[in-house]
């Protein structure tokens, strides 16, 4: 390893080379699914302040409707999306470790599968009847 | 002035450094700021709280009453309640940044009054979303 005191980068080796076209991908992902929590989160809070109190019956029968699972569905989908490139992009800011920083993104992938398949799993058991 | 010792690649740089946070007094743009990134990182693990709810609901009635029981505690109700407050602050939030995108919104006044509206709002949609659940109860 070289140290100098120069202002200069490793940024020179790939000057010229062009962009990746990847740079405008997650920003614009956070938008898509920004605007599809807004909607979808206003039918979760809807959804569980009518179920507030209900008994086990209830909230199994009201989940049954497609009506209410497709879309919760999609909320779970536009969520692990979304909070997956927002986590990313708080460890990619804090955590500078190189090794570090790439365990920390895996995991962050990791809970943001299991945690969605886990969620699907069951709302597909409660829709699909088991 | 400080220097920072940053390494790019092999090579290490001794680069200076900006002023960092400390070196600003709080402003309310900042605490918004960093209350979205708190809030999206509540929800982020809040995301845990709705997965356990539907597989209690997927298992059968008698986990399901058990947490339920868990989640209707005070305790359970504390963090429901700050959920909800998370939730609909970092709506508000992302509304904050889809008018930002469109290239509007960005003179001290706007961001002053968006700030103190979505906080006020925050709390208040939040305190209207318990009444009516409590309501309906
Ligand atoms: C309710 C509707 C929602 C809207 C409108 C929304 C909007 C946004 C927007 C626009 C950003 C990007 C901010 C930036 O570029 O600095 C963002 C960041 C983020 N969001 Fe959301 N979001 C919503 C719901 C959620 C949910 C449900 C979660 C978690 C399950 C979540 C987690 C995050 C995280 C972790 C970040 C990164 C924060 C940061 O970088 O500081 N959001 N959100």
């Amino acid at each position: 390893m070289s140290t100098n005191s120069t202002m200069r980068t490793p940024l020179k080796n790939v000057r010229r080379l062009g962009s990746a076209k990847e740079g405008a991908d997650h920003f614009w992902k956070q938008r898509v699914t920004g605007v599809a929590n807004l909607v979808l989160a206003v039918f979760l809070i809807w959804l569980l302040v009518t179920l507030v109190g209900a008994d086990h019956a209830k909230v199994k029968s009201t989940l049954a409707s497609p009506l209410v699972s497709l879309p919760l569905l999609l909320l779970i989908g536009s969520a692990m999306v979304h909070m997956r490139l927002g986590m990313q992009t708080i460890i990619e800011d804090y955590v500078h470790g190189e090794g570090t920083k790439i365990v920390c993104l895996m995991l962050n992938t990791f809970f943001a599968i299991i945690v969605g398949a886990a969620s699907v799993f069951a709302v597909m058991r409660l829709t699909l009847g088991a | 002035m400080a220097v920072a010792k940053s390494t790019r690649g092999n090579v290490k740089v001794d680069r200076p450094l900006s002023p960092h946070l400390q070196i600003y007094s709080p402003l309310i743009n900042m605490v918004m700021s960093i209350l979205h990134r708190m809030t999206g990182a509540a929800l982020y693990f809040g995301s845990l709280l709705l997965a356990w709810w539907l597989i209690a609901a997927a298992t059968g009635p008698s986990y399901f009453n058990y947490v339920n029981g868990l989640l209707g505690s005070l305790p359970g109700r504390i963090v429901l309640l700050g959920f909800t407050w998370a939730l609909v602050h970092h709506a508000l939030g992302g509304i904050r940044h889809f008018i930002w995108d469109t290239g509007r919104g960005y003179d001290l006044k706007t961001i002053d009054a968006m700030s103190w509206g979505s906080i006020i709002l925050s709390v208040l949609l939040t305190a209207l979303i318990w009444a009516a659940a409590l309501w309906l109860k």
